[in-house]
Formats: structure tokens, sequence, C-alpha cells
């Protein structure tokens, strides 16, 4: 099998500390000489490039948030000047408002080498076929996957989003044998295919998916790779830090970070403080290579575990656990915290209902209420209404259970749910504040 | 015995449905469309969505249109009991079937002078059969739903 740069992604983890702490050094040299918006933010927090004495040091920088960034909307704060800049992309909005990204040359050329070297450790090798079934566009899923796949040789039939039934005889006739996709429309292109009769388990050469830009569950990953045979790796990227970046090797372990590309911090929400190896907590990001829009200690709202130790694949580079919630995409709902993968992983328990659900938050009086949405499976469907009842309630006693506060499940006729084929909106909150 | 029961076993539509505007009319306007004639209704109610239960003309041509415009829908058999048109005629009924043990899950009835018609759903069919016809009772078979 094919590895992208196998220099780095096999180095050893004292050589990868000591890239990753030169790297850091000159990147708040730069900054410090170079960005006025950084400079003012280092003088604030009284820290200097000579602050910077080993890696651990990268905690007295200040952070940066979601905030500052759309403060400085549109280019107020990159580097590049004008005749350095080569693209723009803008961030999805999944909350507020849109985030402009500039890239010099070096950037899109390391945002591709970055994701080259994860899809390779995913299986992805010269000769193979990707289907790129990401949206082209300002969101980075499109081109990011393409400049990727081609860059390590592979040939990318470059779809975009929607035509499923089109996407489907191009992975047929084409031998298409990884694809990139949200895993909602993966789940999708499934559904259209069993419609149409096909297999895309034995009928296909599709044997990768490569996906994320949402966040998913183990047991979604489970019921892709047992009906699809798709193997399903777990991708994480966001505009802010170029678009789409790692992903998992074929270990599917986690989510390896290359050292030189970010340094990847958990920290407590509430202290700042570091977590312990194996506990949740919010990512903070600081991309090391990045030229025309620096990210330094960035706090993306994501929040996950980070295992460090060596990975059965050989590999040292830190491994991101699932995503278990963006701090953002959490509703509290009578004061508890719930998050749509949750309520996901529960429902997916339950073989009498379809992939596809919704979440209706509302205000009655003083109370929240929530309303889950899912669709019955045809055969599921019983003509005894204590038998449909009864599942109701059993399905909405494993939610209560794993979430801790109540939810009504209504059951709903199949294919009556909003599909997605970019970002499922899962929630909608009718709540008035 | 089990071939002269089959005879009696009205296969009634039951249809998954939510309790939404309009929902009711896709399942009428298909029925229309398809020229099946409605010989029995009624709804039950669960909790934000209901279950239709017709008796038609054309049972397979029905559920065939209902399912290739999405519709969950299946057969559930059912019986159809005669009754006298006059007071004491459905207790005649629910008497016969108490002594026999006999527990109607659901049943709706319409009235065709000179008689009356039960439509029921019972756990242990042919054992409700057994005692309707033992006992001077009559079944509708299949073909009176033509």
């Amino acid at each position: 099998m094919g590895c992208w740069n196998e220099k780095i992604q096999m180095m050893p983890r004292k050589e990868l500390d000591d890239l990753q702490f030169k790297l850091l050094k000159a990147l708040v040299h730069r900054l410090y000489d170079f960005s006025p918006f950084y400079r003012a933010k280092m003088e604030d927090a009284k820290v200097t490039p000579d602050s910077i004495k080993k890696l651990d040091d990268v905690r007295k920088l200040p952070f940066m948030s979601k905030k500052d960034l759309r403060d400085s909307y549109p280019d107020k704060i990159f580097m590049a000047s004008k005749e350095e800049l080569v693209r723009y992309h803008a961030s999805s909005g999944t909350t507020g408002k849109a985030t402009i990204v500039g890239y010099t040359r070096n950037d899109v050329d390391m945002w591709a080498e970055s994701l080259a070297r994860s899809i390779s450790s995913a299986g992805v090798e010269r000769g193979h076929v990707v289907q790129v079934a990401n949206t082209y566009g300002l969101f980075t899923g499109g081109l990011g996957f393409h400049y990727a796949a081609e860059r390590i040789g592979a040939a990318v039939v470059p779809s975009g989003t929607g035509g499923t039934e089109r996407q489907l005889d191009l992975i047929r006739d084409l031998g298409v044998n990884a694809m990139a996709a949200t895993p909602s429309y993966m789940m999708h292109m499934g559904e259209v295919a069993d419609k149409l009769g096909i297999s895309i388990k034995n009928d296909t050469q599709l044997r990768i998916g490569l996906l994320g830009a949402e966040p998913w569950s183990d047991k979604m990953r489970d019921r892709i790779q047992d009906w699809l045979g798709v193997k399903g790796i777990n991708c994480y990227g966001a505009s802010e830090l170029s678009g789409p970046l790692f992903s998992e090797c074929s270990e599917q372990t986690g989510i390896h970070f290359w050292k030189d590309i970010a340094l990847l911090e958990i920290l407590d929400p509430k202290t700042q403080e570091p977590v312990g190896p194996g506990e949740r907590g919010e990512m903070v990001i600081t991309m090391l290579q990045k030229e025309a829009y620096p990210m330094i200690r960035y706090r993306i709202g994501d929040l996950s575990v980070v295992e460090d130790d060596k990975c059965a694949c050989g590999r040292y580079h830190p491994r991101l656990q699932r995503i278990t919630g963006r701090v953002d995409d959490m509703i509290i709902v009578r004061g508890i915290n719930v998050f749509p993968s949750q309520v996901e992983f529960s429902l997916l328990t339950n073989p009498e209902v379809g992939n596809q659900y919704q979440i209706i938050v509302e205000r009655k009086g003083a109370l929240d209420t929530m309303l889950v949405k899912v669709e019955l499976k045809p055969e599921a469907f019983s003509d005894n209404i204590l038998q449909l009842n009864a599942m109701r309630e059993r399905i909405e006693g494993k939610l209560r259970s794993l979430l801790n506060v109540s939810a009504t499940v209504e059951l709903v006729e199949p294919g009556t749910l909003p599909r997605f084929e970019g970002k499922a909106k899962r929630v909608v909150d009718r709540r008035e504040y | 015995m089990d071939k002269d029961r089959d005879k009696y076993r009205i296969k009634q539509l039951s249809i998954f449905s939510e309790n939404r505007p309009g929902r009711l009319m896709d399942i009428t306007r298909d029925m229309k469309d398809a020229g099946v004639n409605i010989l029995g209704f009624t709804i039950a109610e669960g909790s934000g969505y209901g279950v239709v239960r017709m008796l038609v003309d054309k049972p397979e041509k029905a559920r065939d249109t209902l399912s290739s415009h999405g519709h969950v829908v299946k057969f559930t058999d059912v019986l159809a009991v005669q009754m006298e048109d006059k007071p004491g005629g459905l207790h005649k009924l629910t008497t016969l079937l108490n002594a026999a043990g006999i527990n109607i899950e659901y049943a709706y009835g319409y009235r065709s002078p000179p008689v009356a018609v039960l439509i029921m759903r019972v756990e242990d069919i042919d054992k409700a059969i057994d005692t309707v016809l033992s006992n001077g009772g009559h079944l509708f078979d299949t073909s009176h739903f033509k």
C-alpha cells in the first residue's frame, strides 16, 4: 500500500516533537514581527517570541475565538498581500456569520499535502478512482479531497452532491474505489441504491468512504460498513483551518493530526488547563504552517478526546477520537446539554426505525420540550396500535436514560424527513429567548 | 378444514399514516385513481399517527398503488360476521364470543339491510371462525368483498 510522504508519516516521536517545536517557534516569530493583530494579542498576554522555550510554552499564547474571526471579516487579519493570495473559501456558517479564508499558493499546497497523507493512510492509492461527492465551491469539502486525491495519483470523479442515481452509475461504470461524502449522504446513497436494486456491497468496487463535515457515531459507521461494505473513514477539518485536513488511517482508531501541520491541545473548557490523558475536553488548534490566515490556539468549539500512544499502524501522530459534539451544536434542554450525536446513537440501537431523524425543541410556558421525529421502517409496521405505542415508548425510554432528559418520540412515515446532501441540519430550535 | 377457513379470512388493508391534514386525502386519491372501491373504513388513533384500516374490492391493486406512492401498508386478516339488523343483534354475537373466551382486538361495523356486518380482528382467528360457524352463525367470505 502506498504511503504518501512516508518519511514524515512514520517519523519517530522525538523527531516529530523537535520538528513541531521548531515550526511553532518560527510561527510565533513571524506573527510577532509581521502581524499587527497577533502582535497586539501577544502584547496583551505579555508574551514575546522569546517566551517560547519548549513545546509546552504554547500555553502562554493567547487564544483565538470564533468572534475574532467574525470581527475580522472579511480579511482584516490576513497576512498575505493581494499578490500572494491565490484562493478564497468561506465557512459553511454553522453558526453566526460566514468566515472568509484566504490562501497563498503554499497554503493550498500544504492543505492538499496534509489530506493526501491522510487518505493514503486510509488506503487510497495511485490507480484508484475517487469520487468526490462533497459540495464544490465556497465550501472546502469538494476541492480539498479533489486536490488530495490528485496529489497521490488517484483519478478524481468530481461529482459534487446531488444526482444520486447518476452518481451510482459512475461508481459502477468507472469502478470507483473511494468516495468522499458526508456520512448522511453516504447513507442516502445506500437507500437510493437499494431502491434501484443495486447492492453497493456486491455490485460495486466502492470500499472506502472518506466521511466527515458533520457529527456522526460509531453505530452509524457499523451500519455503513455492514450494509454497504464501505469502510467508513472518519475525517476532520474546518474551513478556518484550510478545509478537510486529517483522517483516520486504515486502523480506524482515531484521526491522525499531523504534528508538522497542527498542534492540538485538549483543554478543560472552564479552567483552560489541559485535561488528563483519555479525558474529554475542548479542542484548541494551532496551525503551524499557514501563511495567509494563521490560526493560533484557535478554539474551534469541538469537544473530543485525544490518544497519544503509538498507533497500531506505527504512527506517532496523535489520534483525535470521535467529536462528541461541537460546542455550538449542543442544545440545552431544561438545563441538560444534549448533543445530536447522542440522540443519533440512541436511535440507531432500535432496529424498527430508519437512519434519518429530526430534533425539534420548543418552549411551552417555562418548560422546554424536545420532540424527536424518526422514520418507521415498513417491516416494523404493525396493525396493532398497542404494539406501535409500546415501540415508541421503548425508543423514548432509551433516549431518556442516555440523555437524562425526556423527549417525545414521534414515528413518521419513511422518506418524509428532510434529506441532506451537504451538512445535515438535524435540530430545529423554535425557542424564543 | 384450514382450506375451508381460509375463504373467511378477509384481507384488510392497514396503512400507517401521519396524523396531519391531507394525508388521508392522499390515500383516497390513490384509491380513486386506481379504480378501487372502498367497502369498509375506519381510522385508529395512535399518538401523532394513525392506522387507516380499509376493506376494498381489489386488495392487491390497492396495496401496490399505495406502496408505490411511499405508503407503509400491509394486509391484516379480519372476519366479517353477519348480525341480525334488530335490537340484540350484536349482543347475540358478543355473548357467543364471550362464552368461547374470544377477545376482540378491534372491530367496526356497518349496516346493510336486511343484515348488519361486524368486521373484527381477533387473536385466534381459526377459533373464532369455528365458534361462529358451529353455533349457526354466518361469516361473509372473500367473494362478498369483490
